[in-house]
């Protein structure tokens, strides 16, 4: 049986006195797409920071296709795909190039290099504009191309924070078609954080609900609705786990979250 | 999608492939950066020159500061190169907390790239701005009377000091923008420094005629050694060329190991 993309034991991260992450255990399956939702605050970037290596766990274990991310840190970075909350492309350089130098970090090898980066971009709708310079892309394109970015070297796990935040729904819907696309061609697993139930209802094979640093409920979101009722919304149930008392939990990391979504939202116009 | 699980342990030669290969990509692109938009390297070569016709001019004719058998316009050209890539490089921290504010910084980082190739592409990126006023510079300190040579290997030598120093300014910078964390903190605490590094050195006057403590921190100053290779190779000062590059050789290493320690607090 292989390994699962993701296994999380016990972690526990800390920032200060607050808990970030408190004894979470998490199980992601490799080629399902697996939402981690909950409010500004629940721990979901500083899980997905642990996961993708940029911070250590304190206690507990996290293994990403059973390697260890602490002990192997290089080789789970050689099986991620990542695009962050922020516009992260280089502006001055050109949409080809902007892949080109993901390409190169990720050692996709030379002969292979061009034809992967064309492939790329050609996924994502954006080779006849490859050579004109990122920075005259419109919202929707430059997301498109830090996917490019992000799946030249055919991740096996794409890690998505809030990709569809400030986007339109045209532009989030073309991100989301690409997204299945390549799932469907190279059999990924995705992680992604939303705050768009209906997005997350619709793309996820899975859904695991965070609140205060805890795992409040996993499963698929069918599910997760016909717990509450039958005309249940997952907003129902996002209510439902995390909802009392929201407001009261938007510190520290949360202000944090809120200032970046807001940021890149007004970056997309 | 298959995933290679059980993949062995890189060899001992990995990490410096990483290392050689990381470096060349980024490098690759802080390059493509300043041909799309180079307005950066034009600006940074009037400051020099100001220096040199202002400030070089009035203290040649005042003649209050001995410099031995250079004439002061001589003794000053190297040192203005000199606190020019100082200037250039010790705010390049805002640079590396610009990208971790955009998200680029995040997403290097999780590829397999080393931190030290990270901050090394960056002090790199230093150089290359560090070496740009020599291009409007050298004309017009010819155009002065200085006697600064054309011999092309002494500049290349004087070009890989200038190198060495401006990486180890940008790599002392990321260092404490990786303490420093915010774009404002650092520019505070790069303007505390930028002008006793550029006083205690050798780069307006000649280190024996400041005072005992003065000449302390002077002599632990990597900028005074810049200056003197500089005066060394390009306008036949006197000069220790081994322990000047030995220095810079030493603190440009211990630069990127320390900005390269401290790269991972500024994603947290």
């Amino acid at each position: 049986m292989s390994a699962p993309a993701v296994e999380c034991a016990g972690l526990v991260h800390r920032f200060g006195d607050t808990v970030a992450v408190d004894h979470l255990d998490l199980r992601i399956e490799a080629g399902e797409v697996f939402g981690l939702l909950g409010p500004n605050g629940a721990g979901k970037t500083t899980t997905i920071r642990v996961l993708n290596t940029l911070l250590p766990p304190q206690e507990g274990t996290v293994r990403v296709f059973g390697l260890d991310v602490r002990r192997r840190a290089t080789d789970v970075r050689r099986h991620l795909g990542y695009v962050p909350q922020q516009l992260s492309i280089e502006a001055a350089l050109t949409g080809r190039q902007n892949v080109m130098w993901f390409a190169r970090l990720f050692d996709v090898p030379r002969a292979e290099r061009a034809t992967r980066i064309d492939e790329a971009l050609e996924a994502m709708d954006l080779l006849a504009v490859a050579d004109r310079r990122a920075g005259t892309y419109s919202g929707g394109m430059i997301r498109r191309l830090e996917l490019a970015q992000a799946l030249v070297n055919r991740p096996a796990l794409l890690v998505l924070d809030e990709p569809t935040v400030g986007l339109d729904p045209i532009a989030r819907a073309s991100v989301w078609e690409r997204v299945r696309q390549m799932r469907a061609e190279y059999g990924m697993t995705v992680l992604l954080t939303t705050h768009y139930m209906d997005e997350a209802d619709e793309l996820c094979d899975t859904v695991a609900l965070m609140h205060r640093g805890r795992l409040q409920a996993v499963d698929s979101p069918a599910a997760l609705r016909a717990e509450i009722g039958p005309d249940a919304t997952l907003e129902d149930v996002f209510r439902r786990h995390a909802g009392a008392g929201l407001d009261d939990d938007q510190a520290g990391e949360g202000v944090r979250d809120v200032r970046r979504s807001r940021t890149t939202a007004r970056k997309l116009g | 999608m298959s995933v290679a699980a059980a993949r062995p342990r890189a060899s001992w030669a990995e990490p410096v492939r990483l290392f050689a290969t990381r470096t060349a990509a980024l490098g690759v692109v802080e390059v493509q950066k300043l041909r799309s938009d180079n307005t950066e390297l034009i600006t940074r070569m009037v400051q020099p020159v100001l220096w040199l016709l202002v400030f070089g001019q009035i203290f040649s004719r005042i003649r209050a500061i001995p410099t031995g058998d250079l004439s002061y316009l001589d003794y000053l050209t190297p040192g203005i190169l000199a606190q020019s890539a100082l200037f250039v490089a010790i705010f390049f921290g805002i640079h590396i907390i610009w990208e971790r504010d955009a998200g680029i910084l995040t997403k290097v980082m999780v590829t397999p790239t080393p931190r030290a190739a990270i901050v090394t592409a960056k002090a790199f990126a230093a150089g290359l701005r560090g070496l740009a006023p020599v291009v409007v510079l050298v004309p017009v300190a010819l155009l002065l009377g200085v006697g600064i040579t054309l011999n092309p290997l002494k500049w290349i030598a004087a070009a890989a000091a200038l190198m060495l120093s401006a990486g180890f300014f940008s790599c002392l910078s990321m260092a404490i923008a990786g303490v420093a964390q915010t774009r404002d903190r650092l520019m505070g605490i790069g303007q505390l420094m930028t002008m006793p590094l550029f006083f205690a050195s050798n780069a307006l006057y000649p280190i024996e005629i400041m005072p005992t403590w003065l000449q302390v921190l002077s002599r632990i100053n990597p900028l005074t050694y810049l200056v003197n290779a500089l005066r060394g190779l390009l306008v036949d000062a006197p000069a220790d060329l081994w322990t000047d590059f030995g220095v810079l050789v030493g603190a440009a290493l211990l630069g990127i190991v320390a900005s390269a320690a401290l790269l991972g607090r500024l994603v947290r």
